[in-house]
C-alpha cells in the first residue's frame, strides 16, 4: 500500500485509491474463483480410487501474483492522465521503419515465390503441412480472384463463394454425366463461372455499395439453396462423391504399371499425388495473380481501377460502365470458378455445405484484411487467416472469439487493410507506392 | 464562324422523377466559339450539361450534334463523337497518379495521337507535368481542376463541355484555369460549352452567353450585352465584379 500512496502523489498522476481498491478486492476473487477450485485441489490415484490432496500454498501464490500484477498495471500503465497516448514512437523511427518495410515489400514477393516453389521438399514438410498449404493457396487464388471484383473494380461481393460452387459442381456433373476429365473440365468451369458472373452482373448494375452487396449476397445463397434443392441433378444434400482425381497430364497416380511412380521410375508414395495437387494450385494461383497483374497495365484493368474511384467520372470519358463491370464479375468469377473445381478434384467429395455465406465472408476478409487491391496483402492474410484457424484449433469455441478480435484489431490499427498502398500500373522513373491513407477515397467506395 | 452550329439544342426537357428541372431549353454552340450558360444555383445549368452527354436523358426535345440527333445515345456513344466533357466537382481519379489519370482521359481517342495530346496538355499546364507520378487526391484543388480539364483534353474534343471549372478556387487559380481556357479557343480553334456560377470571368471570357433561371433561358446575347445589361448586372454581378 506504501508503494501506491507513493505514486499517486507524483505530479500528473492520479491513482483513484478506492476505486483500484475495489478492484483488486474483485480480482481477488475472481482469482480465488477460478485457481481456488483448479490449484488447490488435485486428484490423485491412491489405493482403492481416487484420493484428493490439497495445495492450499499453490494456489495463495498464483492468486497473490494475479492481484499484484493488477496493482502494477494501475500504478504503470493505467494511472496516466487521459489524452496521453500510451507510447510514443519518435518521428525517426516511425520513417525508418517506413523505409525498412519498403525495401522487404520490393523482395517479399520474389522470396515468397521461392520458398513456395521448394516448400514440398523441405525435410520437415509433411502430409498435414502440405494439405494446410494447398488450403491457404487454395484461398490465396480465390482472394486474387476476389480481389479483381472488389479490390479492383471496387464492386462489393458478399456471393463469391457462388462462383466457386459453380466451379466444382461443373466438375463434378462434367465428370459424373459425361465422364469428363479433370483438364477439360477445369477451362470448362471458368467459362461457366464466367457466364454466370455475367448473368449475375446484369440486375446489378445500377446498383452500388451496400444495395449490391445485398444482392450479391443473395445470389449466393441461391445458388446454394438450388444446389440444396435440385436433389435429382446435383444430389441436394448428399453431395457428390467420387469424383475423379486429376492424373498427371494423363498419367494416374496409382500403383499400377502405367501409374506416375512407375514410369518416372520412383518408389510408390501416396505423397505424389498430393505434392502434384500442391503445384497445381500454386500455378493456378500464380495465373491468377500474373493475369490480375498483366490486365492492371492494359486499358481495361486501368477502367476498373477507374471504376472504383469515381463511376461518374468514367462515364464522362467515355467508358461503357456496363461492360467494364460485366468483365470485372466475369473475370473474377471465372478464377473462382477454377479454384471450384480444383476444389472438387482435391476432395473427391462435394456438398453444398462447403459454399455457406461463411465462405464468402471468409474471403473477402482476406481480401480486406490484406488490403484491398494488394496482391501481396491477399497472400498474408490467407497465411494469417487460414493457418491462424489451424494454430487455434486448441482454442476450439475461443477460436472465433480470437479471430473476431484480431480482425477488430487490425481494422483499428490499419483501417485500409495490412498493405494499403497502390502502386501505379504506369510510371515513368520509379515506382512509388503512396499509402492510401493519405490520398481521398473515391467516390466507388 | 460557321453557319451551322456545332451543337443545337432544341425545346429540350428533362426530369428528375416528377420534377421538371429543364423546361424547353432551346440554345446553339458555334464551331470555334466559347458559350457560356450562367445562372443561380439549382437553375439547371448542369442538369443541362448532363443531358447533352445522356444522363439524366431528356424527356422531349433534341440535341443534335454536327447535324446529327444524339438526343437518343448512349453517354459512352455520345462522348465517342468527341464531346468531353469536365465534370463538375472535378471528379478525378484520386488514388490514380496524374499521368494514369490523364490516359483514362485518351481513353475513346485513338493511341496515335497519345504523346503529342500528353505533350500538349504539359505544355498547357505546366503544373501537371511536375506532379506526373502524384496521385490526383493529393493534388490542391487548382490542380485537380486542371487535371480535369486536360484529362478532358485527351480525348481530343471537338465540344469541351466545362461545368464550373471555378468552383471552389482561389480568385488568382480561376484567373489562370480562364486564361488556358482562352489560350485552348484562340490556339486550336477549340470549342468550349462553358457553365458557371461566377458570371463576370465568365462573361467576359464569352463570344456568347446565356442565362438560365428555373429551368429556363431568359436572356442571351454576346458576352459583353449581358455584361453590361441591367438586369444581369442587378441579379448575379452585384458585389462579384473584382
Amino acid at each position: 500500500m506504501t508503494e501506491m500512496t507513493n505514486s499517486s502523489a507524483r505530479p500528473g498522476r492520479h491513482l483513484d485509491v478506492p476505486r483500484v481498491a475495489k478492484d483488486l478486492v474483485v480480482t481477488a476473487l475472481i482469482a480465488t474463483a477460478i485457481f481456488g477450485s483448479t490449484i488447490a485441489f488435485r486428484t490423485v490415484s491412491a489405493a482403492g480410487g481416487l484420493g484428493l490432496t490439497t495445495r492450499f500454498d499453490v494456489a495463495f501464490y498464483v492468486i497473490a501474483a494475479v492481484v499484484v500484477g493488477r496493482l502494477l498495471l494501475w500504478i504503470f500503465f493505467w494511472s496516466k492522465p487521459a489524452g496521453e497516448p500510451a507510447v510514443e514512437i519518435p518521428a525517426g523511427i516511425k520513417s525508418g521503419f517506413a523505409h525498412v518495410a519498403a525495401r522487404l515489400g520490393k523482395i517479399f514477393g520474389p522470396a515468397m515465390l521461392i520458398i513456395a516453389l521448394v516448400f514440398p521438399f523441405l525435410p520437415f514438410t509433411d502430409r498435414y503441412l502440405l494439405d494446410l498449404s494447398i488450403l491457404i493457396l487454395t484461398y490465396v487464388m480465390l482472394g486474387w480472384g476476389l480481389n479483381i471484383v472488389v479490390g479492383l473494380a471496387g464492386l462489393l461481393d458478399l456471393g463469391y463463394v457462388a462462383f466457386y460452387a459453380i466451379g466444382a459442381y461443373s466438375y463434378a456433373l462434367l465428370a459424373q454425366y459425361f465422364g469428363f476429365s479433370f483438364w477439360m473440365c477445369l477451362p470448362l468451369a471458368g467459362i461457366l463461372a464466367a457466364f454466370w458472373g455475367i448473368i449475375l452482373g446484369f440486375p446489378v448494375l445500377r446498383l452500388r455499395g451496400d444495395y449490391l452487396a445485398i444482392v450479391t449476397l443473395a445470389f449466393g445463397e441461391i445458388i446454394r439453396v438450388v444446389l440444396l434443392n435440385w436433389y435429382k441433378f446435383t444430389g441436394g444434400p448428399d453431395g457428390l462423391s467420387g469424383i475423379p482425381r486429376p492424373s498427371f497430364f494423363g498419367i494416374p497416380f496409382n500403383r499400377g504399371e502405367d501409374g506416375f511412380a512407375e514410369i518416372f521410375g520412383l518408389e510408390y508414395s501416396s505423397i505424389h499425388r498430393i505434392v502434384f495437387m500442391y503445384f497445381l494450385i500454386l500455378a493456378l494461383a500464380l495465373i491468377t495473380n500474373f493475369v490480375t497483374n498483366r490486365l492492371r497495365r492494359l486499358p481495361i484493368g486501368r477502367a476498373w481501377e477507374a471504376l472504383r474511384e469515381d463511376e461518374i467520372a468514367c462515364r464522362s470519358l467515355g467508358l461503357n460502365t456496363t461492360s467494364v463491370k460485366l468483365t470485372a464479375f466475369a473475370t473474377g468469377g471465372m478464377f473462382a470458378g477454377f479454384a471450384g473445381s480444383f476444389f472438387a478434384t482435391r476432395q473427391g467429395f462435394i456438398s453444398p455445405e462447403s459454399f455457406t455465406f461463411i465462405e464468402s465472408a471468409l474471403i473477402l476478409a482476406i481480401v480486406v484484411l490484406g488490403g484491398m487491391g494488394s496482391q501481396v496483402g491477399v497472400v498474408i492474410a490467407s497465411i494469417v487467416m487460414i493457418g491462424g484457424f489451424e494454430v487455434f484449433r486448441e482454442a476450439e469455441q475461443y477460436r472465433m472469439l480470437i479471430f473476431g478480435l484480431a480482425m477488430v484489431v487490425i481494422m483499428i490499427w490499419r483501417p485500409r487493410g495490412l498493405i494499403s498502398t497502390r502502386i501505379p500500373s504506369i510510371f515513368l522513373k520509379e515506382k512509388k507506392a503512396v499509402s492510401a491513407d493519405m490520398v481521398s477515397q473515391g467516390e466507388g467506395h | 464562324m460557321t453557319a451551322t452550329p456545332l451543337l443545337e439544342i432544341r425545346n429540350v426537357e428533362t426530369y428528375y422523377g416528377k420534377i421538371q428541372a429543364l423546361k424547353g431549353v432551346t440554345m446553339e454552340v458555334k464551331a470555334g466559339e466559347i458559350v457560356t450558360l450562367i445562372g443561380a444555383n439549382g437553375a439547371g445549368k448542369s442538369t443541362l450539361m448532363m443531358t447533352i452527354c445522356g444522363d439524366p436523358r431528356a424527356a422531349a426535345g433534341q440535341i443534335i450534334f454536327d447535324g446529327q440527333d444524339i438526343t437518343k445515345l448512349q453517354t459512352h456513344e455520345i462522348t465517342r463523337m468527341r464531346i468531353a466533357q469536365s465534370p463538375e466537382g472535378r471528379r478525378i481519379f484520386p488514388r490514380m497518379t496524374v499521368y494514369e489519370n490523364l490516359i483514362m482521359g485518351a481513353t475513346t481517342s485513338d493511341p496515335a495521337y497519345f504523346d503529342e495530346d500528353l505533350s500538349r496538355a504539359f505544355e498547357l499546364f505546366p503544373r501537371l507535368k511536375e506532379r506526373r507520378d502524384q496521385r490526383g487526391g493529393t493534388l490542391s484543388g487548382g490542380e485537380q481542376q486542371m487535371l480535369a480539364i486536360a484529362r478532358a483534353l485527351m480525348a481530343r474534343p471537338r465540344l469541351l463541355l466545362l461545368d464550373e471549372p471555378s468552383l471552389g478556387l482561389a480568385p488568382l487559380v480561376v484567373k489562370q484555369i480562364f486564361e488556358a481556357i482562352k489560350e485552348l479557343n484562340d490556339k486550336d480553334g477549340l470549342t468550349v460549352f462553358l457553365v458557371e456560377q461566377n458570371a463576370y470571368h465568365a462573361l467576359k471570357l464569352a463570344d456568347r452567353g446565356y442565362v438560365m433561371v428555373n429551368g429556363n433561358i431568359t436572356m442571351s446575347g454576346t458576352g459583353k450585352e449581358l455584361l453590361a445589361s441591367e438586369e444581369v448586372r442587378a441579379a448575379y454581378l452585384e458585389g462579384g465584379a473584382h
